[in-house]
């Protein structure tokens, strides 16, 4: 085979697959100006100062990486529960109930070291989360409960769990005696906050998220655990004939992608407010990151390494959102709807990535041995997608 | 206090309210009946009711007339099924995975527009209730059934004329066949793309109606976020009705009796923690998903895209 043909026909495509997710960025972006312009703001403006509030200094910075922290950790969850072919979109009410249960060990246990706490609270919130996310898991696996439903249902409730427990059993004692009664837990003392990474907001856990993203590779790719989730999430029936037990990983799927959402949860709290305080929604203690934690892992093709810099960018959209706001008065609700549109146009194209994928057997089955017939071929391909 | 839940005045509030909480389910989940019987998942609901809701505000606040709202709300939806069946049909995106990002799209989007069109919260006039004449007079079923607004009755109305339209019509057959066996329907000439289109765009009016019916007819506001979850309530309601329109009819009642049920318990004053009794229709949807799903089969083709076999 000649160099040429190969380059044309391996890396060119395989660079344009990886840059599929950057064009689907730039057609948001694109549509996005002209939104822009319709509201009559001038669109190099309004992303200058998108850019600069992301970027600008070293302190935008340090709020993108904490704006990205908690995507990441739900993104990488996200990671191996569509990797297991399951759709969770309970990352919501899983950092939800991850916060609560870290929130109630900083608030409970007031006389422990600050750094047993720490861990037991990074460790609850896991548990919350995985707790969260086992019950659809269950649900899925022994009743066939649809996921998606189920984990929206439990969005619900964990917000109207939150909402009981901050103007109730876990109000903060100086909230419970003043008129005003803000829904809010006690502050967390200070030896209980995760350490600063550098003289800004930036804290321990996006170094945590990080290191966990290498984790979750080594899960996918490295373990049988990784290998049995994925390849029940490809194919359950052939799964099923290899001996696997595929509701137990239909759990462990949804029960690992609840546990890192959930993670998520107690970072913020720990890393980034220091206390529990609710507005009524789920998205006042979860900055909607629940489902931008969705949009960062497709971006970054379900690929915990790849979602780092996925975040990063959606981190920086959301903390630019809020300067382009300051700066040329156009709401961050924008960027919300920009975030819908990658999300639309990676999804949309992915055909063009699978088109190419199947060229390139078809290509490589015609070097390597007597043409097939086509039924043979449309086998193959049949077998390939499922 | 408990027992003022049973005095007859209270029992009929509870059920008039649990009929008309039910409408926006009606419209959007009778539309996703429709997708989903034609094999596609549509998760954006939830987007096309708050551009649908936004809409419909705006243009009943602007012009004064409810109708040319609604009728703009229509077009909205029908709009964005347009898209999410462009996306789907012809380029075979992950259905899950793009309804999240027409929802967020449409959550954005009506967001965007509030702010930038209105501003501040306002109010309109909604629809009036219409008093049936002589059925309006009937004790207790007068106020319960017969004293509701436009748009409740039509939502009612919806569900024996979809399910005539997918039992007893060719257009119903083909929406079933499309979305049991694609392959056999694609043979036999129907075209699973016009069929998938028709559906979506159908669904996208009904969610865009159901949009409305919050905004100008239930609570005659515009708010952020106002939906609030009540579109992925509507996709449930198709699993936990089986993606029958009489078994969606069932869950939407439920739902929204419970959860008018609960309201109550509030207005009275009943020591019940409110954010635990606003868990209550959620906790019962789970419960009942449980109950009810294992025995049905979804339609078989749902969430696979169609692609002819050349």
């Amino acid at each position: 085979m000649p160099i040429k043909k190969v380059l044309q026909s391996e890396w060119i495509s395989r660079l344009v697959d990886g840059l599929l997710p950057v064009f689907a960025t730039l057609a948001a972006l694109t549509v996005g100006a002209v939104m822009l312009l319709l509201l009559k703001v001038n669109p190099a403006e309004a992303y200058k100062a998108l850019w600069d509030g992301a970027f600008g200094s070293t302190n935008a910075f340090a709020e993108t990486l904490v704006k990205a922290t908690p995507l990441l950790l739900v993104a990488l969850g996200i990671c191996i529960s569509f990797r297991g072919d399951v759709i969770n979109i309970g990352g919501e009410g899983q950092m939800i109930v991850g916060a609560i249960l870290a929130t109630w060990v900083g608030i409970t246990f007031t006389n422990l070291p600050g750094w047993v706490v720490i861990t037991l609270a990074m460790l609850a919130g896991f548990a919350g989360g995985a707790i969260w996310g086992g019950i659809p898991g269950i649900l899925k696996a022994y009743f066939r409960v649809n996921e998606i439903l189920s984990t929206v249902m439990m969005n619900a409730i964990a917000v109207q769990l939150m909402n009981f427990l901050l103007r109730g059993p876990m109000i903060d004692p100086s909230q419970a005696r003043l008129a005003s009664k803000i829904p809010q837990t006690a502050r967390l003392l200070e030896a209980f906050h995760l350490p600063r990474l550098a003289p800004t907001r930036l804290h321990l856990g996006a170094l945590i998220a990080v290191i966990l993203a290498v984790l979750v590779y080594i899960l996918l790719w490295r373990t049988t655990l990784g290998y049995r989730i994925r390849a029940v999430g490809q194919n359950p029936h052939a799964s099923r004939y290899a001996g696997i037990n595929v509701p137990r990983y239909v759990v462990l799927a949804l029960l690992l992608s609840g546990a890192f959402s959930g993670l998520a949860g107690a970072t913020q709290v720990y890393g980034v407010n220091y206390r529990m305080i609710t507005d009524g929604s789920a998205s006042g203690f979860t900055g909607s990151a629940g489902f931008n934690g969705i949009v960062a892992a497709l971006f970054g093709q379900l690929h915990p390494i790849l979602s780092i810099p996925a975040s990063i960018l959606f981190g920086a959209l959301l903390v630019g959102a809020n300067s382009m706001q300051r700066v040329v008065q156009v709401p961050s609700a924008l960027v919300t709807a920009l975030n819908g549109l990658v999300v639309v146009f990676v999804v949309s194209s992915e055909i063009w990535r699978k088109r190419r994928q199947r060229r390139r057997l078809a290509s490589a089955r015609d070097e390597d041995g007597p043409p097939e017939r086509p039924a043979e071929r449309q086998l193959h391909q049949a077998g390939g997608e499922a | 206090m408990i027992s003022e839940l049973f005095s007859v005045t209270v029992l009929i509030g509870i059920l008039a309210s649990g009929i008309r909480l039910a409408t926006p389910y009606l419209y959007a989940a009778i539309g996703e009946t429709l997708g989903q019987r034609s094999g596609v998942l549509n998760l954006g609901v939830e987007g096309q009711m708050l551009l649908g809701a936004f809409a419909a505000f705006y243009v009943a606040l602007t012009t004064g007339n409810l109708w040319l709202g609604v009728l703009t709300a229509m077009i909205v939806g029908a709009l964005m099924g347009l898209a999410m069946a462009i996306v789907t049909v012809n380029l075979h995106a992950e259905q899950g995975i793009s309804g999240i990002g027409f929802y967020l799209f449409g959550l954005g989007m009506s967001d965007l527009l509030f702010q930038k069109l209105l501003g501040t919260v306002e109010t309109v006039k909604g629809f009036p209730p219409i008093q049936i004449p002589l059925l309006s007079d009937i004790p207790g079923l007068g106020e319960i059934f017969f004293s509701q607004n436009l748009l409740v009755y039509l939502a009612y109305l919806l569900v024996p004329l979809s399910w005539f339209l997918l039992n007893r019509t060719t257009l119903g057959l083909k929406i079933r066949s499309v979305g049991e066996n694609p392959d056999a329907a694609d043979s036999l000439g129907v075209s699973v793309a016009r069929i998938r289109y028709f559906t979506l765009i159908v669904g996208g009016t009904l969610s865009g109606v159901a949009g409305a019916s919050l905004s100008i007819a239930l609570l005659n506001v515009f708010q952020q976020n106002m939906t609030s979850g009540l579109g992925f309530i509507a996709v449930a309601l198709v699993y936990f009705g089986s993606w029958r329109p009489v078994g969606v009819l069932g869950g939407a009642l439920l739902f929204s009796l419970v959860n008018s049920l609960q309201l109550w318990i509030q207005v009275l004053g009943i020591p019940v923690p409110s954010d635990l009794a606003v868990m209550m229709p959620y906790v019962l949807t789970i419960l009942v998903l449980v109950l009810t799903v294992s025995r049905v089969r979804a339609p078989s083709a749902l969430t696979k895209p169609f692609e002819r076999a050349d």
